[in-house]
C-alpha cells in the first residue's frame, strides 16, 4: 500500500505553525513526547513508546565461534525491522533506504561506541563467543523512529541476562536459569540518539519530530551522545548547511535531553527489577492500563471438561464408520495406478473403445454403437455426439437384429455396429486394449474401423 | 491443513484404549486484550493469554496491488512475524492457517478489489501461540470494523502422556505432551473452522479435544463480548 500523501494545505499549515513556534500536538520547540518502557516476562524484551511511535526489542544470545581477526571478542549483531504494521507504507522483506541508514546508525551509535564490553563475551578464545543480537521490531511509526530504537536497544540490553558458563579444560557448561542465575552483560555507558528537524533551510529547529513533522522537515541531524556528554556518533541528513554554533547549540540540547532520558531508563529497570525480587507480578500484561476503555482482562477461567468424555463418544456413535482402507492398489489403466479410495480414474477412459459398465455378465454381447459423423448432414441431432453407447444384454442383441440402431446412424459414413460375442471380462480387457492403444495411439482409429468393418 | 498427523490404525487401537478419564484441572490461563493501542493501522490489538502475548494490526479495506487483486472479493493478507530473526517455514505455515480461518468468516464479498491485510507480531511465546494469534487477529479485525460472518477464536488442547486433557497448555506442557491440538471455532453455529494438531492421539481423543475446545470457546466469546461490551460503554 502507499503511503498517503501530504497535501499542500497541510504542508502549508505545518510550516507555518512551525514558524509561529507552535506544534501540532502542543509541545515546546525542546520538548520530547512522554516516553513508557515497559517489560516483557523474558529477559532483554522491552517495548518503549515515544508519543505514539512504539518499538520492541528483544536480545537473544547463542554461543558461536568468533571473528578470525577479532578471536577474543563477542560479537554483537543489531537488527531492526520495519514491521507493515507500523505504517503500511513498509514492504515485508525489503531493504528500503530509510532501513539501510536506520540500521548503520543504530549500529554505530552502539557498537562502535563500544557501551557493551565485547570482550567479556568471550568464553574460550578463538573457539566460543557469545553473539549477541539485538531485535528491535517498529510496530507504530509517528516520527523519530532512531530516537525510540536506540533506547529500546540500550534498554533491552541492560534488561538482558545471559546464562551463565564455566569452562574446565576444553570442556564448555552451560546453566540453565534453574541452576545458576544468569548473569547481565557488562555495559559501559548508555548511548542514545536525539534527533533534530531542521525546517526553512536550518532557521527553525524543532526536537523529537513526529511523523509529520517529519514529512515536511528539510534536513535531520542525530546526535548520540551518553549521560557523560560523550558524543558517540553525530549524523546530519537532508543536505542542509548547518553552521558550527548551530551544531553545538544541539549537542548541548542533546546533552539535557539524554541525561532525563538516562535517568529514566535507569528508574524503569529499577523498577522491574524491585518487582521480580519481591516475586511480583511484571510482564506485558502488567503494563496494560486497567482504567483504559479499550483494555479488558479476565482472570484465570475454570472450564468444565466432565461431559466432554460423553460428548465425544456420542459424536463418534453417530458418526459413519470409516469406509474400508484399500490398501491394494488398483490398476485402472496402465499409468493410473490408484492406491486407497477416491474417485474412479478418468483418465485412461477411450474416447470410442468398448470400456463400459459390466452389468449383464462379461460373456454376453457388447454392443457398441459408434457414430463418427463428419458431414452430419442428415442426422443432426446426434451430429452433437461424436459417439453413442448403447449398452445392451440380451435385449440389446434383439433390438440389433430389427435394425433399430441403423436408423440412428443413417450417415454417409460408413456405420460401425460391433458384434464381439466372446469378449472376456471387462476389466482384464480394458487393460488390454489401452496397452494395445499406447503402442499405437495414432493409428487407433483406423485401426478399430477396419476392425470393425469386418466384425460388420 | 494438518502440520503433523498420524492416523495409523495401529497406533489408534492401542492408545484408543488406554485413555483416562480427566480431572476437573482445566482452566484457561488469564486472559487481557486491549484493542485500538496503534495509531496508524485501521485496527490493531494486543492479546494475552497468560504470559503469551500477541500484537495485530489491521488494514484495510484498502488499496490492493494489480497483481494480488481479485474482482470479486477482498484479498487477505496474513503476515505473522517472529520475535527473534526472520520469519521461516513455521511462520509461512501459521500464516496459511490463520488465513484460511480469517477467509472463512470474513465478508470479503462486500469490498471487491480491495486487500485486508492483517500483521501479528509475536511479542512472547509462552505457550498456546497459534490460539493467541487467532484470538488477536479476531479482535484485530473487530476493531478495524471488517465485516464478518462470525467471530472465531481459537484454542489449544495438549494431551499428556497418560491422556490428560489440559486445556491452553503453557510452553512446558506443550513441550512434555503427546498430543498438541489447535482448533478455531466460530462463534454463531460453534463449528470447526481449522484445525492444527501435532502428534498422537486416538478419534476418540480429538472429538474429546474438540468438546473440550467448544466449552472453552464459550468463555473466550463471554470475555470478547465483555471487553467490547466495556468499549463501548459511556463509562
Amino acid at each position: 500500500m502507499k503511503e498517503t500523501p501530504l497535501s499542500n494545505c497541510e504542508r502549508r499549515f505545518l510550516l507555518r505553525a512551525i514558524e509561529e513556534k507552535k506544534r501540532l500536538d502542543g509541545r515546546q520547540t525542546y520538548d520530547y513526547r512522554n516516553i513508557r518502557i515497559s517489560f516483557g516476562t523474558d529477559y532483554g524484551c522491552c517495548i518503549v513508546e515515544l508519543g505514539k511511535t512504539r518499538v520492541l526489542g528483544q536480545v537473544s544470545c547463542e554461543l558461536v565461534s568468533p571473528k578470525l581477526n577479532r578471536a577474543t571478542e563477542g560479537i554483537l549483531f543489531f537488527n531492526l525491522e520495519l514491521s507493515q504494521m507500523a505504517a503500511p507504507a513498509f514492504e515485508p522483506g525489503r531493504q528500503s533506504d530509510l532501513l539501510v541508514k536506520l540500521n548503520r546508525l543504530l549500529e554505530r551509535c552502539l557498537r562502535n561506541s563500544k557501551c557493551i564490553d565485547t570482550e567479556s563475551l568471550c568464553v574460550v578464545a578463538g573457539e566460543k563467543v557469545w553473539q549477541i543480537r539485538v531485535d528491535l521490531h517498529l510496530l507504530n511509526h509517528d516520527g523519530n523512529i532512531i530516537d525510540a530504537a536506540s533506547i529500546a536497544a540500550i534498554v533491552a540490553l541492560c534488561h538482558f541476562r545471559r546464562p551463565d558458563v564455566s569452562v574446565q579444560g576444553d570442556e564448555v557448561t552451560l546453566y540453565t536459569p534453574e541452576e545458576r542465575d544468569p548473569v547481565p552483560l557488562s555495559i559501559h555507558h548508555m548511548p542514545i540518539c536525539v534527533s533534530f528537524a531542521f525546517f526553512q533551510q536550518g532557521t527553525y529547529l524543532l526536537v523529537d519530530p513526529n511523523e509529520r513533522e517529519e514529512r515536511v522537515m528539510d534536513g535531520l541531524l542525530v546526535i548520540a551522545m551518553n549521560k557523560h556528554r560523550e558524543i558517540c556518533t553525530i549524523q546530519s541528513s537532508g543536505g542542509i548547511m548547518l553552521l558550527k554554533d548551530q551544531v553545538l547549540r544541539c549537542s548541548k540540547i542533546a546533552g539535557v535531553k539524554v541525561a532525563e532520558i538516562t535517568e529514566l531508563i535507569l528508574k524503569a529497570l529499577e523498577n522491574d527489577q524491585k518487582v521480580r525480587k519481591e516475586g511480583g507480578k511484571f510482564g506485558f500484561a502488567e503494563s496494560i492500563a486497567n482504567q483504559r476503555i479499550t483494555a479488558f482482562k479476565m482472570e484465570k477461567a475454570p472450564i468444565d471438561t466432565s461431559d466432554v468424555e460423553e460428548k465425544a463418544e456420542e459424536i463418534i456413535a453417530e458418526a459413519e464408520p470409516p469406509s474400508e482402507v484399500v490398501s491394494t492398489p488398483v490398476l485402472w489403466t496402465p499409468g493410473t495406478a490408484q492406491i486407497g479410495e477416491g474417485v474412479e480414474n478418468s483418465w485412461g477412459d477411450l474416447e470410442d473403445s468398448e470400456k463400459e459398465d459390466d452389468e449383464g455378465g462379461g460373456d454376453e454381447a457388447i454392443i457398441l454403437d459408434s457414430i463418427k459423423m463428419d458431414t452430419g448432414v442428415e442426422v443432426s441431432d446426434i451430429g452433437s455426439q461424436e459417439m453413442v453407447f448403447h449398452h445392451v444384454g440380451q435385449a440389446g442383441l434383439e433390438l440389433l437384429t430389427s435394425d433399430a440402431p441403423i436408423i440412428l446412424s443413417d450417415s454417409e459414413e460408413e456405420e460401425m455396429i460391433i458384434l464381439e460375442p466372446d469378449k472376456n471380462p471387462k476389466k482384464i480387457r480394458t487393460q488390454t486394449t489401452s496397452a494395445k492403444q499406447e503402442k499405437a495411439p495414432s493409428k487407433k482409429p483406423v485401426k478399430r474401423r477396419k476392425k470393425k468393418r469386418a466384425a460388420n | 491443513m494438518e502440520e503433523e498427523m498420524h492416523t495409523d490404525a495401529k497406533i489408534r487401537a492401542e492408545i484408543g484404549t488406554g485413555c483416562s478419564p480427566r480431572g476437573p484441572g482445566c482452566s484457561l490461563r488469564h486472559f487481557a486484550c486491549e484493542q485500538n493501542l496503534l495509531s496508524r493501522p485501521d485496527g490493531s490489538a494486543s492479546f494475552l493469554q497468560g504470559d503469551t502475548s500477541v500484537l495485530a494490526g489491521v488494514y484495510g479495506p484498502a488499496e490492493v496491488k494489480v497483481s494480488k487483486e481479485i474482482f470479486n472479493k477482498a484479498t487477505l493478507e496474513v503476515i505473522l512475524r517472529p520475535k527473534i530473526g526472520l520469519p521461516g517455514v513455521a511462520e509461512k505455515s501459521r500464516e496459511r492457517l490463520i488465513r484460511n480461518t480469517c477467509e472463512a468468516v470474513v465478508l470479503g464479498t462486500l469490498h471487491p478489489r480491495t486487500s485486508i491485510t492483517v500483521v501479528l507480531q509475536v511479542v512472547s511465546d509462552a505457550g498456546s501461540l497459534l490460539a493467541c494469534c487467532l484470538n488477536a487477529a479476531c479482535m484485530a479485525l473487530v476493531d478495524a470494523g471488517v465485516p464478518m460472518r462470525a467471530l472465531f477464536c481459537g484454542v489449544t488442547c495438549a494431551l499428556d502422556s497418560d491422556g490428560t486433557l489440559v486445556l491452553d497448555p503453557t510452553s512446558k506442557q506443550e513441550k512434555e505432551a503427546r498430543a498438541v491440538l489447535t482448533f478455531a471455532l466460530d462463534s454463531v453455529e460453534r463449528k470447526l473452522l481449522m484445525s492444527s494438531t501435532k502428534g498422537l492421539y486416538s478419534d476418540s481423543e480429538l472429538q474429546q479435544c474438540l468438546a473440550a475446545a467448544q466449552a472453552a470457546s464459550q468463555h473466550v466469546f463471554r470475555f470478547y463480548r465483555e471487553s467490547l461490551q466495556r468499549r463501548y460503554s459511556k463509562s
